[in-house]
């Protein structure tokens, strides 16, 4: 008979549309209990109907390799950044988002660690490459993918301060990779106390005046600028290129 | 790997012994393992002899080198009944301003789109060509843009890593670091205010002025009606210029590049392994199986060897790509018929927890970048393999079934579908259609089976044909692929090996790839998807193309769609399954 099919068809949505529900009320305690909050999808035989995530009230729980843009760790305890600056990130980054200034001290000599660290978030799309290719676990990818801002520029290109992100809150969002990488660390770490055993002496000149930079395992606030501070940065900005226009002027 | 070999761009007669010197005297110049140089004054008849007598009736990609002496159009040539057969052809023009060579589209009609974008992007003209117009770029762009002295916009550098970044690389936005500004400029003489051409040329292409209609009893008037590019059933910005009587198509033509990025330019100026990301943002839908043609294509060059582990992971991560893809194309074809958005939703959810199994094992839904030269970027995460077992044993087979119930019988989709955009196998071939495209023609060809790449070799599955070649015919095909998908997953994932997931050594982020040249083509989910890279011995690639097989699988709208009513072009259309990231790129 014409039209079987498409009552056939019919039945199936109507199964679905009864389906939802049921999953809903089958869940116990219900998840609209205790406030919203992270939503784990991965017990997929359960689900039988549609299943909507009402963000940004609930949110899903992301996987540990989730990635977004890049932060770089310093460690939580002594202040200091891991980044040596060695610019691997920078060369394996596909769409050259990140831009690196190495540190000098007063004799001008090149030192290991970067004095500025820009990342243009406009341009970084996400891939991890930097994260997997840096040699000192420095550069790792954040959870956190509410970034939107007003305005392109200057909000949207993080520099250090903003991309800076305790050991504490990568240990919080990758405890795998954390623990495997501690273990790693804690064998070099072990050899390296024996040799420098040695030149105990020597290390005690190069003394300790890391820059502290927050604490603790609170929720990492990141491009969350004082709105002076953007002022600042936009008059900066128009600044250099008023320099830039006179001088196209000139030419 | 041997160096690339040193150009001969004379057009003597050498010696026999040469391959088809006897029934083709003179077209063939040069003989080696990577392919038959010809000359350009033999390249038609020695087309038409392979095609008659040796069976290679199926063109797969047409490509062009600029070298610093020459420029080499290249012809991939492949026989639908030879398995593990490819020809390759290579035409050399020493003429570097304007250079000349005829085209094949008579031969092999599916060079049409394809010799169009060689002459875009590399301005090569093909003699013959019957529509010879930019196609990715517009009507009145000043240059060729994948010669090598053409600098686009924002040109920093030949090639990256920039050296502006490190170690003084203080930030600077590219609109105030590029001298020359956005760097449009337009051929002399040329003013884009005054130019109105398009409509003109389309009148006059469609015979839409010439033609008015004088038979039957109603007096109608041809009339041009553009479909996008901005339109809710065209899966994109993609735009086709119809002309109809009535509403009966009688003329079409697929206009496309309005997402074009360079793709192919970004490729030469990247590293290597830069690439992988990029071609994720090719077909967005399938970045797991456009990882792994990519860096098949890199290994071959450098002779890499993959872990058995690595392998399963690739092909498992392929498959469960092919079935999204799928479950999206036949979801959408189904908004396209007016279903709305149901059926689509459903593919969707399914797609969903495909996608989270690719996110907990790359860190990405949708650009998963997974794929790294000799093996995957990282293990599969404690918990993956029992979510994809569930998936592939219990869930999917379940949801398939509710699919059918829900769609196969519908009397409404059957009227909209059957005998709709016919295209016959002969046809197909000589098209170039490729993948779900080709197999509901009744052409029984697959990557998979005919030139198996990575382990397809090892695992049991049919190659679905239909022989009606409609709308019905792809839908059906597609449905039926993904069975056969959860049937070569289910044997992946039982037979997945422990091991590691890379080649011994450490990680490199600066891969050393000899000079050489390779194609490498993989079954993707929407046909045959190819990556051809020649490298120099240089850190980034000298050449990189990609055959993308929507964008081929255009070459037949027009065949498909003539006859029909405008509102089953938007079926048809669906049923083609295009992405636009990877039709433009």
């Amino acid at each position: 008979m014409f039209g079987t099919g498409v009552i056939k068809g019919l039945g199936v949505t109507i199964k679905e549309f009864v389906a939802t529900y049921v999953d809903d009320v089958k869940k116990i305690p219900s998840r609209y209990a205790g406030g919203r909050q992270e939503i784990d999808q991965s017990d997929v035989d359960e689900q039988r109907g549609l299943f909507t995530i009402q963000y940004p009230e609930e949110r899903r729980k992301l996987p540990e390799r989730f990635r977004y843009i890049p932060m770089l760790i310093y460690e939580a305890e002594s202040g200091e950044d891991r980044c040596t600056a060695c610019g691997i990130c920078a060369k394996v980054c596909p769409p050259q988002c990140i831009w690196i200034v190495r540190a000098k001290d007063e004799t001008g000599k090149p030192m290991t660690k970067p004095s500025e660290f820009y990342i243009d978030t406009t341009i970084c799309m996400n891939c991890g490459l930097c994260a997997e290719f840096c040699p000192f676990d420095a550069i790792k990818m954040n959870h956190d993918y509410e970034i939107a801002a007003f305005e392109r520029m200057p909000n949207l290109v993080f520099d250090l301060k903003e991309l800076s992100v305790p050991t504490t809150y990568y240990a919080r969002i990758r405890p795998t990779d954390w623990a495997i990488e501690e273990e790693v660390r804690k064998a070099k770490e072990a050899e390296k106390a024996a040799r420098e055993a040695e030149r105990a002496a020597k290390a005690q000149a190069a003394g300790a005046d890391a820059p502290a930079q927050g604490t603790g395992d609170a929720p990492v606030t990141r491009g969350r600028v004082s709105p002076e501070e953007i002022e600042r940065r936009k008059a900066e900005a128009a600044a250099k290129r008023a320099a830039r226009a006179a001088a196209d002027s000139q030419e | 790997m041997s160096t690339i070999a040193e150009p001969m761009t004379q057009t003597e007669v050498m010696e026999s012994g040469l391959p088809f010197s006897d029934v083709v005297p003179g077209a063939v110049l040069e003989a080696s393992d990577k392919g038959l140089v010809v000359s350009p004054d033999g390249l038609v008849a020695l087309a038409t002899y392979l095609r008659d007598h040796e069976g290679y009736d199926y063109l797969s990609m047409v490509t062009s080198v600029d070298w610093p002496t020459h420029f080499e159009v290249v012809y991939y040539l492949y026989g639908v009944a030879k398995p593990m057969s490819a020809l390759v052809l290579k035409v050399r023009l020493s003429d570097k301003q304007a250079p000349v060579l005829p085209s094949v589209t008579s031969i092999w009609p599916g060079a049409g789109l394809q010799e169009r974008e060689v002459y875009d992007m590399m301005g090569i003209r093909f003699e013959g060509h019957p529509n010879l117009r930019r196609i990715l770029l517009w009507e009145g762009f000043d240059g060729y843009p994948l010669r090598k002295d053409y600098k686009e916009s924002y040109y920093e550098e030949d090639a990256k890593p920039f050296k502006s970044r490190h170690p003084d690389g203080s930030h600077l936005w590219a609109e105030d670091r590029v001298p020359w500004r956005d760097n449009v400029t337009y051929p002399v003489g040329w003013d884009p205010d005054l130019w109105t051409q398009p409509q003109v040329q389309y009148r006059r292409l469609m015979g839409v002025d010439e033609i008015g209609s004088t038979t039957g009893d109603l007096k109608t008037e041809r009339m041009l009606i553009n479909m996008g590019p901005q339109h809710p059933s065209t899966h994109g910005v993609f735009r086709m210029v119809a002309a109809l009587e009535g509403e009966t198509i009688v003329a079409l033509e697929p206009e496309i590049g309005y997402l074009h990025r360079c793709h192919e330019k970004i490729g030469e100026r990247n590293s290597y392994i830069m690439n992988i990301p990029f071609t994720d943002r090719l077909d967005y839908i399938t970045s797991m199986s456009n990882n792994l043609g990519y860096v098949l294509a890199v290994e071959k060059l450098m002779g890499l060897t993959v872990p058995e582990r690595a392998d399963y992971i690739r092909v498992i991560m392929a498959e469960f790509t092919r079935i999204v893809s799928h479950l999206i194309a036949i979801g959408f074809l189904f908004n396209d018929l007016g279903a709305y958005f149901t059926p689509a939703l459903y593919g969707l959810r399914e797609r969903e927890l495909i996608l989270d199994l690719f996110e907990s094992a790359s860190g990405s839904r949708m650009m998963c970048n997974y794929m790294r030269f000799g093996g995957v970027s990282g293990d599969l995460p404690e918990g993956w393999i029992e979510r994809a077992r569930d998936l592939v044993w219990n869930r999917l087979p379940r949801v398939m079934e509710s699919f059918e119930k829900l769609l196969t019988g519908n009397e409404i989709f059957l009227a909209r579908c059957k005998g709709i955009g016919v295209l016959s196998a002969a046809d197909a071939i000589a098209t170039s259609m490729a993948g779900p495209m080709l197999r509901a023609s009744g052409v029984p060809y697959d990557v998979r089976r005919a030139e198996p790449y990575s382990i397809y070799d090892r695992f049991e599955f049919d190659v679905i044909t239909r022989p009606e070649g409609d709308v019905w015919a792809r839908f059906i095909v597609r449905m039926l692929e993904i069975y056969e998908s959860l049937r070569i997953l289910k044997q992946a994932l039982d037979g997945l090996p422990a091991g590691p997931i890379m080649p011994e050594g450490k990680k490199q982020y600066q891969v050393r790839v000899p000079a050489g040249e390779a194609y490498s083509r993989i079954e993707g989910a929407k046909g045959e998807l190819g990556f051809y890279v020649v490298s120099d011995g240089k850190p980034n690639p000298y050449r990189y193309h990609v055959r993308a097989p929507t964008f081929i699988n255009l070459t037949s709208l027009e065949r498909i769609t003539l006859g029909h009513k405008i509102a089953d072009a938007v079926v048809i259309l669906g049923a083609v399954d295009i992405i636009l990231g990877e039709v433009d790129r």
